[in-house]
């Protein structure tokens, strides 16, 4: 790919409230993780702008960004991506490690979250001794430690069996209800039946918003 | 992000692969090794070099009689008797810089008491020379200016003849034989140790120089000197004083123009030189080899610094995803390599002091470890660390966390 410069997402736009659960759907290769990307704040768009909280992210610097995945947002990816040979409750703490808390504040809030995710009991088990929904468990407890506004959901289900998919499906369900913004990346119609919001993708457009088509 | 934290993570990163973490730091922990085990066994040497040179005494010029040639080669040596008691007394009177001034003439032979005899040498020398050798006696009396005046024959023995001779009894008072004639011993000399050439010091029997002269030496003249050792005043003075007894030696047998000189001197503080310069070039060298075995063992440390980032690109893209910043990443790895080469300084000092005190056990040769070699081995591997671990945090802390996330 090199120099060449490959337009993944056209012309989309969007809004999201406080208190949403947002499901975005598309066939593969759509744009999904590219607009989460952006709105993780990991990647800025090449033009365009995204505003979090009513502030413009186009101009922060990369320390501005780190923090603001710090602090305002979660992340729960397809893979899990915990930390091998760690500790589930040194995982869940990693946020608040990069926040400066110390090691207590640490630790009490970290077993708060294991207790939201239903795992406590299991804080000093490591990841390969966890089922795949527990791993995906200390992910969202990971993703809730730092109270964000928004928890960002990359195909959270992909590699979960149905049964295992629906009691993550309950846990964000929850979690919305605490009022947490939920935006979930997922190919599942029944999935993303969970949501109150679905937005479909088709090459880098969107195709079809649940919420304007009500309007409409 | 605290300090312990980035400790704690670089631990364990270093536990996870432990054969790994101890290879790697095999280049370090020989290197340190090394350097304290030489720098040990070289101080120690230099130590006991200093203490024997401090043994002979301070600001020390030595005359002794024949020539040097310009080659450096002596003609006559031994056996030339161009210096007297004279030319210690001019010595002695007429140069400004000279404190003392010493003729002693030397020989070897039998010390007989009772049924025990020893070998050993005999030293004849006036009053002056125990105060230019700063040598007290521990017990009885030092040869006085009547005993040199009248020849007397009365002795000092040294540590090592009065242990022959007398065991454990006090030797003062005692008539010995020494070369068959009698003497009485006046007093035992403190201990001395042994001497920059290895020979023991106080294997040593002392006679007035006069009463030497007469009764222990022949000479194709009276008043024949061997030897006469010189104390200048001071330290800075030792070059002056040396010139001063020079010119007034010339003068006195008559060396003008081009002819060679009877006698040549020395100067310890000459040798002291000389000693300083090679334990220099020695020190250099070794500091050479230090640096060359340090940078071997930094490339390796950065080498697998390397492998260790891309083997855990993931882990950074996920640690960047949840709000870690270049500097915290950056922090992270050179933790890593510093722990690393640190780890390594300290088991290659133990290592190193123990490889010194096994040596200096088996071949008794002595070592010395200054708190100041291990300081510096220490801070150097640290800096190892630092320098070769730099290029591979940078290159974790640059890395993108959309990219560092999808890596497999
Ligand atoms: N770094 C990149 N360079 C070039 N093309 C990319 C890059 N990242 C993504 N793409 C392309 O952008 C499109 C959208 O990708 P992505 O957002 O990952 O899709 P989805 O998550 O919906 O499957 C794909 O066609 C993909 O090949
Ligand atoms: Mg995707």
């Amino acid at each position: 790919m090199g120099d060449q410069q490959f337009e993944a997402l056209k012309g989309v736009s969007f809004d999201v409230t406080a208190g949403e659960f947002v499901a975005i759907m598309g066939a593969s290769g759509s744009g999904k993780s590219t607009c989460m990307n952006i709105l993780g704040c990991l990647d800025l768009p090449s033009s365009g702008s995204y505003l979090l909280d009513g502030l413009d992210v186009g101009g922060m610097t990369t320390n501005q960004l780190a923090d603001i995945r710090n602090k305002k947002l979660g992340f729960v990816f397809q893979g899990f991506n915990l930390l091998a040979r760690t500790p589930a409750i040194e995982n869940v703490e990693l946020p608040l490690v990069y926040a400066g808390l110390n090691a207590k504040e640490r630790r009490q809030q970290a077993i708060v979250a294991m207790e939201q995710v239903g795992l406590a009991g299991k804080e000093n088990n490591h990841p390969s001794q966890l089922s795949g929904g527990q791993q995906q468990r200390v992910a969202i407890a990971r993703a809730l430690v730092n109270n964000p506004s928004v928890i960002l959901a990359d195909e959270p289900t992909g590699n979960l069996d149905s049964s295992t998919t629906e009691e993550i499906m309950g846990l964000f369900t929850a979690l919305n209800r605490q009022g947490i913004t939920i935006i979930m990346v997922t190919h599942e119609h029944d999935v993303a039946a969970y949501a109150g919001r679905q937005i479909t993708f088709k090459d880098g457009r969107i195709i079809s918003d649940s919420k304007i088509n009500q309007t409409d | 992000m605290d300090f312990l934290q980035t400790l704690k993570i670089a631990l364990r990163a270093l536990r996870t692969n432990k054969m790994r973490s101890f290879l790697t730091m095999l280049g370090i922990i020989i290197g340190i090794a090394a350097v304290i085990a030489m720098m040990a066994v070289g101080t120690g040497a230099s130590y006991v070099i200093s203490q024997q040179i401090a043994s002979i005494g301070s600001n020390i010029i030595l005359v002794i009689p024949g020539s040097t040639t310009s080659g450096g080669l002596r003609t006559g040596s031994g056996g030339a008797q161009t210096l007297s008691s004279d030319d210690v007394k001019a010595i002695m009177a007429e140069c400004p810089s000279v404190a003392y001034a010493a003729g002693t003439v030397r020989t070897s032979g039998q010390v007989v008491y009772g049924n025990m005899n020893w070998s050993s040498i005999i030293m004849g020398g006036t009053p002056e020379l125990f105060e230019i050798r700063e040598w007290p006696v521990v017990s009885g009396r030092p040869i006085n200016q009547d005993d040199e005046n009248g020849a007397i024959k009365v002795c000092l023995l040294g540590q090592t003849v009065a242990e022959n001779l007398f065991g454990s009894a006090d030797p003062v008072g005692n008539i010995i034989r020494i070369k068959k004639i009698p003497f009485t011993v006046i007093g035992v000399l403190e201990r001395k140790g042994q001497s920059p050439q290895g020979t023991d010091q106080d294997d040593a029997v002392f006679v007035p120089l006069r009463t030497a002269q007469r009764n222990l030496v022949r000479s194709q003249r009276t008043g024949i000197v061997g030897a006469v050792i010189v104390k200048a005043k001071n330290e800075e003075l030792i070059n002056k004083a040396e010139s001063e007894i020079q010119s007034l030696l010339n003068q006195r047998h008559r060396i003008t123009g081009g002819k060679e000189p009877d006698y040549s001197t020395r100067n310890l503080s000459e040798i002291l030189a000389v000693a300083e310069k090679s334990a220099k070039a020695m020190s250099l060298l070794l500091g050479a080899v230090a640096s060359i075995s340090l940078i071997v063992g930094g490339i390796g440390i950065m080498n697998i610094m390397l492998v260790s980032v891309t083997e855990r690109t993931r882990e950074i893209g996920i640690r960047m995803a949840i709000g870690a910043k270049k500097n915290d990443i950056l922090l992270q790895f050179m933790t890593e390599a510093v722990l690393l080469t640190m780890l390594g300084g300290l088991i290659g000092i133990a290592l190193g002091a123990g490889g010194a005190t096994v040596v200096s056990r088996l071949l008794e040769w002595p070592t010395m470890i200054s708190f100041q070699s291990i300081a510096i081995a220490f801070i150097f591997s640290g800096a190892v660390g630092i320098f070769f671990g730099f290029y591979p945090a940078k290159k974790a802390a640059g890395l993108n966390p959309i990219d560092a996330l999808r890596y497999e």
